[in-house]
């Protein structure tokens, strides 16, 4: 499996990542290699082997529906790169 | 020298009012402002905050309520938050991030009176196995300076290899912490999954990663680790198990132990030199009265391309929270939304992070999903079944810690896979979320090797009785790197 540099394009856009120009038939060297190397799995059939997401078979634990965390928006805006009357801000998005 | 002291004898001469943990403190920062140009091990040094909490520690000690660890020094790895501290997980992308709040390790070390000195190097959100892909540059290994120290907690492993610090604490997502404890010769403990919390603890692939001590000695992991781990709620992984006491059974006979070497550990691309070190550490095990048996993993091979498609999924899914919005880097002048996001992150992670980033995407995008990721979900199972089968006839399986000595600065970085390789013993261990320990076990000219051992599900006691009773019957575990003494 061979990613040409419209590969490389359309999964960096996906990832929501800029690469420059120039790095691209790095990248696609570089992804193609690693694809490449990961295809030995294909050689291993699988039929009737159930996926395993987690080491531990255990399933998600329950809490009651309380109130445990305080509001701290101030002290976890006080890192964010743009800030406005406790909100986030970001470039504008709807006209 | 009170650097060459281990925490235990440490600890016997605080409480024993030998001198203070202010006056260790200082002995220990001293170090770090000596050494630390050349190593480049720490990216934050902490001096004035370690005073204040030594103090605090020498006030405990003087009024009986300090614990075993209370006033010794401390690094902690750059990727677990500490509050009012710069956390950067060796990315530019955290480069200008002061955690909010504590890691639950962080907390939990600093109620023992642990005093923290400052925060190691690593590999940029852990993905690296030699320090390299830190944006703040490579570390350098103590034993010998053109050498990598091993990643991604390399920072972690040349500070305590170093004497920088007594502990450090690292994270094991493929072998972050066995691999540098193995190429610079220290003892590090990855636990298993869910023992030590990770909250709090930066998620490079949440279903792998987990932290552990790095230190000298298996005894003083032993300390360390009994103040890491256990139940934590704010993690919705962590086992809900009572922790043991890690040091009283570390003299508990291993007459009759049963040893397993996977036949798979010792075959093509092991270093005959690495090999006949462990082949050493063997012969030792069964002169202390352990039983070696051959068994076999036959999924080895398969571990590492297995790992290379769950950890980019899992990592491409956990680092979409930087976004340049809520905290760490933004990018100049973004001149819309979508702008923002890609240049924030394509100008803020480095690139390898960007690949993995990528092999994730592309591995959990619409019409690969299944023969990437559901594939290698049964590989992971095939992996772990190996282990479950293995540990019906042995106690503990052992194998080189890593195929290699360290190899040079800049010998692997232009070819991704080849460095992936040299994780090739440590990855299945992460795959099936079992316990394992570096311990150092001989050299290779100037270059330590480390002994892998590899425990049953939660038995972090029995390893670390194994390595102890290695380690009271050998030295290598005491050698200290020629210019660090």
């Amino acid at each position: 499996m061979a990613l040409n540099k419209s590969d490389v394009e359309k999964i960096a856009h996906l990832a929501r990542l800029e690469i420059n120009e120039a790095d691209i038939p790095l990248y696609a060297n570089n992804l193609t290699n690693i694809l490449s190397f990961v295809e030995q799995m294909s050689a291993v059939d699988t039929t009737g082997v159930e996926p395993m997401a987690h080491p531990l078979a255990a399933s998600q634990r329950l809490r009651p529906d309380t109130i445990t965390e305080t509001n701290q928006r101030e002290l976890f805006q006080s890192i964010a790169p743009q800030v406005e009357a406790g909100l986030y801000l970001v470039p504008k998005v709807i006209e | 020298m009170l650097h060459n002291k281990t925490i235990a004898e440490l600890s016997a001469d605080l409480h024993a009012g030998e001198y203070s943990s202010e006056h260790l403190t200082r002995a220990f920062l001293a170090r770090i402002e000596q050494f630390n140009p050349q190593l480049n091990a720490l990216v934050t040094v902490t001096a004035e905050q370690a005073l204040a909490d030594a103090r605090v520690a020498d006030a405990r000690l003087k009024t009986g309520t300090a614990g075993p660890l209370t006033g010794i020094p401390l690094v902690q790895k750059d990727i677990f938050c500490t509050k009012g501290v710069k956390t950067s997980c060796g990315s530019r992308m955290l480069d200008n991030f002061i955690a909010p709040y504590d890691a639950t390790t962080v907390a939990k070390l600093k109620d023992a009176g642990m005093v923290m000195v400052g925060k190691a190097n690593m590999d940029e959100f852990a993905m690296g196995s030699s320090n390299e892909t830190s944006f703040y540059g490579p570390v350098k290994n103590p034993w010998d300076t053109a050498a990598v120290p091993g990643g991604s907690s390399g920072g972690s492993a040349a500070a305590v290899a170093a004497r920088l610090a007594p502990v450090a604490t690292g994270t094991d997502t493929g072998g972050s912490i066995r691999q540098p404890a193995a190429l610079c010769g220290i003892t590090g403990i990855k636990p298993t999954y869910g023992r030590v919390s990770r909250y709090g603890m930066i998620a490079f692939a949440s279903s792998l990663d987990q932290g552990g001590p790095m230190a000298r000695t298996a005894e003083d992991c032993a300390l360390v680790l009994g103040a890491m781990a256990g139940f934590d709620e704010r993690d919705s992984t962590s086992v809900d198990m009572p922790v043991p006491d890690y040091r009283a059974t570390l003299n508990d006979s291993i007459q009759g132990l049963k040893i397993g070497l996977p036949k798979e550990y010792f075959g093509e691309g092991l270093d005959a030199q690495v090999a006949q070190v462990i082949d050493d550490a063997i012969k030792q095990y069964r002169a202390l009265g352990a039983e070696v048996v051959e068994i076999s993993l036959p999924n080895t091979q398969l571990a590492v391309p297995t790992y290379y498609v769950v950890a980019p999924a899992e990592c491409s899914s956990n680092l979409s929270r930087f976004d340049g919005v809520r905290f760490g880097y933004r990018c100049e002048n973004p001149h819309d939304l979508l702008d923002l996001y890609k240049r924030s992150r394509g100008e803020g992670f480095g690139s390898e992070v960007k690949r993995r980033i990528m092999i994730g995407t592309y591995a959990l995008s619409a019409g690969y999903y299944d023969a990437y990721y559901i594939k290698a979900q049964q590989l992971r199972r095939l992996i772990s079944d190996d282990f479950i089968q293995a540990f019906k006839q042995v106690d503990v399986i052992m194998g080189p810690t890593s195929p290699t000595v360290a190899f040079n600065i800049g010998e692997k970085v232009a070819d991704p896979v080849t460095m992936y390789l040299s994780d090739i013993y440590t990855i299945a261990v992460n795959l099936a979320g079992l316990p394992g320990m570096s311990i150092p076990a001989g050299f290779v000219g100037k270059r330590p090797v480390g002994l892998q051992l590899i425990g049953n599900y939660f038995a972090e006691a029995r390893l670390l009785n194994v390595a102890h009773k290695y380690q009271q019957a050998t030295d290598w575990h005491q050698r200290i790197p020629e210019g660090f003494k």
